[in-house]
C-alpha cells in the first residue's frame, strides 16, 4: 500500500479523493431528504456538456463543467417554479438539455478521447495540481457553508412550511443548496466520473440513513462510509489498474448491503 | 374600539381562489388573546387554506390577514406563532432526525433565540418535551415514535419559542380515539394555564366542543363566526 503513496499522481488522487468523500455526503444527505435524488444525475450531464464544451474551443474543461453546472441548478431552480405542480420535471428537463448538448459538442470535437473518458468515469492519474487547487476552493465554500447552515438545511429538509413560517428565506436556501449540489458535482467528476457522481451523493447516505441513528451522527458516518469507498476504490484500482469511478461505486454500494444485511440479522433476534 | 381590544389576529375580507375556482369569499374574523378558536367546516371547505393564508404561506387574492395588529406583510415577530401542521400521514418515517434534534430546530433560527447559550438551548428543550409529556424520549429517532407521540413532539417544537398564538391543522389526523382525547386535554392546558391562544382547524368539534371559546365556521366560501360561552355551555 506504501508503494501507491510514492507517486506524486496519487498522493494528488488521495487529496482530491478525500475531498470527494467529505463534500459528497454533507450536500448528498439534504438531496436525499428532500427527496431530490435525481438532482445529481441532472447536475452531472449538465457538467458533461461544460467539459465538452471545453474540449471543443479548448479552455479548461473544468471551468466549463462549473459554469454549465451552476447554470444548470439555477435553471432547475427556475423551471421549479414554472412547472410548480410537476417539481421532477425540471430535472428531466436539464438533464435532456445537458445530455443532447453534450453529445452534440463532443461529435463537433470530433468524438471521444482519452481525457474525456476520464471525466466520464473517473482517473486517477488525470488529476493535476490546478484541479486539485479548483477542488479544494470549491470543497472549502461548500464545507463552510454546511457548516454554516447546516441547521436551516435541516429544519427545510424536515419541514418546509414550519422553516417559512419561522421567516427563513426558504426559497433562496433551496437554491443556494442546489448551486452547492452543483460544485459538489465539479468536485467529484475527476475522480469518480461524471456519471457516478450521483452514486457518491447517494450511497453514503443511504447506507448510513440506515444506521438509524440521529441527523448529525448519520452524516458523521456518511462521510466515514465515504471514506473508506474512496480510500480502498483508489488502492483497489492503481493495483487491478480498472476505473476509480466504478470501484468506489461498487464498494459504496457494498457498505450498504453490509449494513442491511446487519441491520436484517438484528431485526431477526 | 373596544371590540378591537386583544385582537391578536384578525382577516378582513379575505377572498381566494384554486386554479378559478373561488374557496374563500370575502371573508372576515377576529380571534382574541387567549381564544381557544376552532376552524370548523366539511372536507374542502377552505379550512387549511384559511390556515395557511394566516401564516402567509398562501397569499390572497384579495383582503387583509392582521397579527398582533400588524398587516402580515409587515409582521417579523414569527418566534410569537407555533404551528403544529397536519403532519401524521406525511412524515417521512425513515427521517434520520431524533426528537431533541426536531424539538431544537426553531433555537438555532429565530434571532431572538438562536445566540442563547448551549445549556439554555438545553433546557428550553427539556421545558418543551416536559410540557408535552415527552421528557424520556429525547433521544429517540422521530420516525419511530407512535403518531399520537409525534404529534406531542411537534407541538413541543411549536413551543419551544414560547409563542402567544399557536396554529394547528387538524392536529389528531391518524390519532386513535384515546389519544386523541389526552391530546385535547394537553392543548386546553396550554390555552388556560399558559394563556397561549390556539387556532385549531378541525373537521369536526364536537370533542373539543366545551372547550373551544370560539367557533369560525366555514360553509360555501363564506365564514359565520360564533362566540362559546364555555361557562353556560352555549354558542351566542
Amino acid at each position: 500500500m506504501i508503494e501507491a503513496f510514492q507517486y506524486e499522481f496519487m498522493q494528488r488522487a488521495f487529496i482530491a479523493g478525500i475531498m470527494v468523500a467529505i463534500t459528497c455526503p454533507l450536500i448528498g444527505i439534504f438531496i436525499v431528504l428532500k427527496r431530490l435524488s435525481m438532482i445529481g444525475d441532472t447536475l452531472s450531464h449538465a457538467s458533461l456538456a461544460g467539459v465538452a464544451a471545453g474540449m471543443l474551443w479548448g479552455f479548461y474543461p473544468f471551468w466549463g463543467a462549473l459554469i454549465f453546472s451552476v447554470i444548470g441548478a439555477l435553471a432547475i431552480e427556475r423551471l421549479r417554479k414554472t412547472f410548480s405542480k410537476y417539481a421532477e420535471i425540471s430535472n428531466s428537463i436539464i438533464l435532456s438539455a445537458g445530455i443532447g448538448l453534450a453529445v452534440v459538442m463532443i461529435g463537433l470535437a470530433k468524438g471521444f478521447n482519452t481525457d474525456l473518458m476520464g471525466y466520464m468515469f473517473g482517473s486517477i492519474a488525470a488529476v493535476n495540481s490546478q484541479d486539485i487547487l479548483i477542488m479544494s476552493l470549491l470543497s472549502l465554500i461548500i464545507i463552510f457553508s454546511v457548516i454554516i447552515l447546516h441547521k436551516k438545511l435541516f429544519y427545510i429538509a424536515f419541514d418546509e412550511e414550519g422553516a417559512q413560517i419561522s421567516g427563513m428565506a426558504v426559497n433562496f436556501l433551496n437554491m443556494y443548496l442546489t448551486i452547492l449540489t452543483g460544485l459538489t458535482v465539479v468536485v467529484a467528476m475527476r475522480i469518480v466520473g461524471i456519471f457516478m457522481v450521483s452514486s457518491m451523493l447517494v450511497v453514503p447516505v443511504a447506507a448510513a440513513i440506515q444506521t438509524g441513528k440521529g441527523f448529525i451522527k448519520t452524516i458523521f458516518i456518511s462521510v466515514i462510509f465515504a471514506l473508506i469507498s474512496v480510500i480502498f476504490g483508489l488502492i483497489i484500482s492503481y493495483y487491478l489498474d480498472i476505473a476509480p469511478g466504478g470501484t468506489i461505486v461498487l464498494l459504496s454500494v457494498s457498505i450498504l448491503i453490509i449494513v442491511l444485511i446487519i441491520k436484517a440479522i438484528k431485526k431477526e433476534k | 374600539m373596544k371590540d378591537m381590544e386583544n385582537v391578536v389576529l384578525r382577516g378582513e375580507k379575505i377572498s381566494f381562489s384554486y386554479d378559478g375556482v373561488k374557496v374563500l369569499k370575502d371573508c372576515s374574523f377576529s380571534v382574541r388573546s387567549k381564544d381557544f378558536a376552532a376552524v370548523v367546516g366539511s372536507n374542502g371547505a377552505g379550512k387549511s387554506t384559511l390556515l395557511k393564508i394566516c401564516l402567509d404561506l398562501l397569499k390572497p387574492d384579495e383582503g387583509n390577514i392582521w397579527l398582533f395588529e400588524k398587516p402580515i406583510d409587515k409582521f417579523q415577530e414569527w418566534d410569537k406563532i407555533g404551528y403544529v401542521p397536519q403532519r401524521i400521514l406525511n412524515l417521512n418515517l425513515g427521517f434520520p432526525a431524533t426528537v431533541e434534534e426536531v424539538v431544537s430546530l426553531p433555537l438555532h433560527i429565530t434571532n431572538k433565540l438562536k445566540n442563547l447559550s448551549k445549556k439554555d438551548k438545553i433546557n428550553l428543550t427539556d421545558k418543551a418535551l416536559k410540557a408535552v409529556g415527552m421528557e424520556n424520549y429525547k433521544k429517540r429517532l422521530i420516525g419511530r415514535l407512535s403518531a399520537g407521540q409525534q404529534q406531542r413532539i411537534f407541538i413541543a417544537k411549536a413551543l419551544i419559542s414560547s409563542p402567544k398564538l399557536l396554529f394547528l391543522d387538524e392536529p389528531t389526523t391518524g390519532i386513535d380515539n384515546e389519544t386523541e382525547e389526552d391530546f385535547y386535554n394537553l392543548i386546553y392546558k396550554l390555552n388556560k394555564e399558559e394563556g397561549i391562544t390556539i387556532v385549531m382547524v378541525t373537521h369536526d368539534y364536537t370533542d373539543i366542543k366545551s372547550m373551544v371559546s370560539r367557533v369560525i365556521q366555514i360553509s360555501d366560501g363564506s365564514i359565520s363566526e360564533s362566540i362559546h360561552n364555555v361557562e353556560d355551555g352555549d354558542i351566542r
